[in-house]
């Protein structure tokens, strides 16, 4: 999968295009993002440095993606969006921040863009970006290309959702997708986005210097698809969001557990695609299922570091106006239709969300929903966690049934939390000797540094003489995977 | 308007020794695709079918060899050049060009006239 796949030779190639080095002023930005993270916009900044870092993660997209309209070439797009960042950190010290800065940075980056045209340096060299002309537009008569509609402060149309959909389009590799969301929508450096995904800067940069040519030479159009289309389309742009999310939830390997700036990245871009698309089910079955599993992420950890069960997590904790929220939300994705897989995950992650005590969950309405998940999804993993479900509907010996028809399918070899939520039950009905073995399956196929002291310890206690017979009356703890559904669901996908 | 090269690779065995049901179909398949091209909006430019890779003989460096280049279960079997819109375009034609053996493969063509 996506994370720990360095490209061999990938690093050969990223001087070629020379397009994939880091701006000063995105860098200077992006790097000042906590500061103004929390901030709502309401508050009077006094730090233009946070001005500058909050206009980059909130208008970044929209921004690049109006002036993609002018430039026509993403890299002069980017080149020019860049270029009204570090404009921004130059002008607004002395004339104040603008009252909607994302309009400045528009006109400042589209004005550039427009300067570059003229000198005719891009289209000359490349083959230009196909813009579709919104409707009832003539592309020549384009208000975005007359220098003077500049300054009417006329709209500029929200190009954002095309800016999305080129980035993930199939024709690109599901890496490349990841890549240039980061790198395009959400304005990240490639330095950054190696950084997530624990790859070498130059096989990002050749990664993404890639993607943008093969747009560029293979004509992929910059265009929000048809009706026929979007369906399938829009199912791939969630994924990649999830798939942030589900690397930032949990991350795939190195010390930390969460890489809270992935998981923010993709709640802002469910966020986003909410807004724009506010007809569609299956985005707002993302939105709430990222809102209902980020609502834990205070409680998943002790002060320790050491990763915590559902079942041992402190209730009291949990972000209950997120919960309050994605529940909301997943109920209303659920209500017309057919379900898709998003708002099904959604549901099942409401349904742990409102229970109040790990006892008190609804494993029935659980077991049901993974059944129209499994239905609606038909992936092994899914399986795996309607067993666990199972398991505590009908005993331990239920649900290893069920694992153990996995085992046999053999898609699942090499995931970490079959042989995790197997021992598991193992434990729960008093096997110790088959529990601590699974446990060890578990330990070799984890790379997380939480996840592996949580199964290294679970082996102790199976290896301790007096503690080798835990009662099967105890309903212990179940695995992290299975038990946390959204973000596993997706991982083995 | 772009140009795509659309390659079709498919299994070479199938049609070996075809029973004249497999080839009359095969062609029937290609003639409706030929006009489906217009309908949908693009321009069939060329194409041909190659005979298979047995015929085939490869040169690298100086050094003619008997074979193909490379000994795969899928081989080219032959192309269209199209003229689409996009890619996305060309997809959509690319979708109706029969390979019932195999699959196709879309490649923009390179403009090398420089600039």
């Amino acid at each position: 999968m996506l994370p720990a796949d360095p490209e061999a030779g990938g690093g050969a190639e990223a001087g070629s295009g020379g397009a994939e080095t880091g701006s000063g002023a995105a860098e200077a930005a992006s790097g000042d993002a906590e500061a103004g993270a929390g901030d709502a916009g309401g508050r009077w900044i006094t730090d233009v440095g946070a001005a500058v870092a909050e206009a980059h993660r909130r208008e970044w997209a929209y921004v690049l993606a109006a002036t993609v309209r002018v430039a026509r070439d993403i890299d002069t797009a980017q080149d020019c969006v860049q270029d009204a960042y570090a404009a921004a950190l130059d002008t607004w010290p002395r004339q104040g921040v603008p009252r909607n800065p994302g309009a400045w940075l528009t006109t400042t980056a589209r004005r550039r863009a427009l300067d570059v045209l003229r000198r005719g340096r891009t289209l000359r060299a490349k083959l230009p970006l196909l813009v579709e002309p919104a409707p009832a537009q003539d592309p020549e008569l384009d208000p975005g290309l007359d220098p003077g509609a500049e300054h009417d402060g006329g709209p500029i149309p929200d190009d954002r959702l095309r800016l999305v959909f080129t980035c993930c389009h199939p024709a690109l590799a599901r890496e490349a997708q990841v890549a240039l969301t980061l790198r395009l929508v959400c304005g990240l450096t490639t330095a950054e986005i190696a950084q997530a995904f624990l790859v070498a800067e130059p096989t990002m940069a050749a990664r993404v210097t890639r993607a943008k040519k093969k747009i560029s030479a293979a004509r992929i159009p910059y265009r929000v698809p048809g009706a026929a289309e979007l369906p399938e389309r829009l199912d791939a742009v969630l994924t990649v969001v999830h798939l942030l999310y589900t690397t930032g939830h949990t991350a795939p390997a190195g010390a930390q557990l969460v890489r809270a700036e992935l998981v923010e990245r993709a709640a802002d871009l469910a966020r986003m695609l909410a807004a724009l698309m506010p007809d569609e089910q299956e985005v707002r079955g993302l939105l709430a299922l990222i809102l209902l599993t980020d609502a834990r992420r205070g409680a998943r950890v002790d002060s320790g570091g050491r990763l915590l069960l559902l079942a041992e997590q402190d209730r009291s904790q949990w972000d209950q106006a997120a919960i309050a929220q994605g529940s909301r939300l997943a109920a209303g994705a659920l209500r017309r239709g057919r379900p898709g897989r998003f708002a099904l995950q959604a549901a099942i992650a409401a349904v742990h969300a409102q229970a109040r005590t790990y006892a008190e969950t609804d494993w029935h309405q659980l077991v049901r929903l993974y059944g129209e998940l499994l239905a609606a999804w038909p992936s092994p993993v899914v399986a795996l966690n309607r067993a666990v479900a199972l398991a505590m509907v009908q005993g331990p010996g239920a649900g290893l049934a069920e694992i153990g028809v996995l085992e046999q399918d053999g898609r699942l070899a090499g995931y970490r939390y079959l042989p995790a939520a197997k021992a598991d039950l193992l434990r729960r009905l008093g096997r110790a000797d088959e529990a601590a073995h699974a446990y060890r399956a578990a330990l070799e196929l984890a790379d997380n540094a939480a996840e592996r002291s949580f199964l290294a310890g679970r082996i102790a206690e199976l290896t301790q003489p007096e503690l080798t017979q835990p009662g099967p009356t105890q309903p212990g703890p179940t695995q992290p995977g299975p038990t946390q559904p959204g973000p596993t669901a997706a991982r083995a996908e | 308007m772009a140009e795509y090269v659309i390659l079709i690779y498919e299994n070479e065995s199938s049609y070996i020794d075809p029973s004249p049901e497999v080839w009359q179909e095969a062609m029937a398949a290609h003639g409706r695709f030929a006009e489906q091209v217009g309908e949908q909006g693009g321009k069939l430019l060329g194409g041909n079918a190659l005979q298979p890779t047995p015929t085939a003989t490869s040169i690298r460096g100086d050094v003619v060899t008997d074979g193909p280049f490379a000994e795969t279960k899928e081989a080219l079997g032959g192309f269209y050049l199209i003229e689409a819109r996009d890619l996305d375009h060309a997809l959509q034609i690319a979708k109706l060009c029969p390979a019932p053996f195999g699959g196709v493969e879309v490649r923009p063509v390179m403009n090398t006239s420089g600039g």
